[in-house]
């Protein structure tokens, strides 16, 4: 079975669900799948596809690279780690010094979008700085 | 002169319907030429007073040329008008360089303390152990980082 078949359910899941800019690519025995979701939900529901061809995405033939589409205009994002604080730091990289923190579940400023791991943040105490954007969950 | 007048009419609607077929003929052959070769397969041509016009897909700039010489020779065909179009290739996939990969996979899998990671050649290389319900978000933080591969060997807990 070829790659494009072993994974045909993961794409047209993802050409179904408004996946834009969605590109299949088979380059040296690995699957490239990239495209931008229309929001998380459609996100987590391709991986859990790939979850039900590949239980614990051991493969190593599928590199799945699915964005998210964010408004330009959301200014807000909820601070979504699973219980502790979110290190606001000086620059992009966890080698940069520590800046601040913010709260779980606390709704801080969205900056700018640096790249796509990290965004610079600002609280409500105005400490600014970068956090690691798989943290932080866009405010509607 | 009414008589020269009718005449010319009738000559010259006899010779406007015997063009109406003509052109459907001319299509019909190229239409064969189309159906015998598969690179062919998504171009479509239409013939209005033997001038074909060739719209639709073909897959590179050589296919489109060899259809355009085999459309000309077809008998009834005075000239072509080749508007097929050769799709732009698809641009390979992105690979992240080593140093910035591996700064990335650093920040992506700090949180999670049982999780070992090492690039090398593009390749983001997981060992030890993790609980399944993080998996997921781990996987999908790596995934967007451009790796060439992911070789997970993680014991999922």
């Amino acid at each position: 079975m070829t790659l494009t078949e072993k994974y045909k359910p993961l794409t047209d899941a993802a050409a179904a669900s408004g996946v834009s800019d969605l590109q299949v690519r088979e380059q040296d025995n690995v699957l490239y799948i990239d495209g931008v979701a229309p929001n998380g939900e459609v996100k987590d529901q391709l991986w859990a596809k790939y979850g039900e061809i590949d239980p614990n995405f051991t493969g190593g033939d599928l590199v799945l690279d699915i964005k998210t589409s964010i408004d330009a205009n959301v200014t807000k994002v909820k601070v979504t780690t699973e219980s502790s604080n979110l290190n606001i730091r000086k620059g992009p990289g966890t080698d940069q010094p520590i800046v601040g923190k913010a709260a779980h579940g606390e709704v801080i400023t969205l900056v700018s979008r640096a790249n796509e791991q990290w965004w610079q943040v600002r609280t409500a105490d105005g400490e600014e700085g970068y956090a690691y954007a798989q943290y932080l969950t866009p405010e509607a | 002169m009414t008589k020269v007048f009718l005449a010319l009419l009738v000559a010259g609607t006899v010779s406007f319907v015997s063009c109406k077929p003509k052109d459907a003929d001319v299509k019909a052959s190229v239409d064969k030429v189309l159906v015998i070769n598969p690179d062919y397969s998504n171009a479509v041509v239409t013939v209005t007073d033997g001038v074909a016009t060739l719209t639709g897909e073909v897959k590179d700039d050589a296919t489109k040329a060899a259809l355009e010489a085999s459309v000309k020779n077809v008998k009834g065909v005075k000239s072509v008008v080749n508007n097929t179009v050769v799709p732009a290739p698809v641009a390979p996939p992105v690979i992240a360089a080593d140093d910035p990969l591996t700064a990335a996979v650093k920040d992506a899998t700090k949180d999670y303390p049982g999780v070992m990671a090492t690039v090398k050649d593009g390749v983001i290389s997981l060992t030890g152990t993790i609980e399944k319900s993080k998996l997921v978000k781990l996987m999908q933080a790596l995934n967007g980082l451009n790796p060439k591969s992911i070789d997970n060997k993680l014991t999922v807990k």
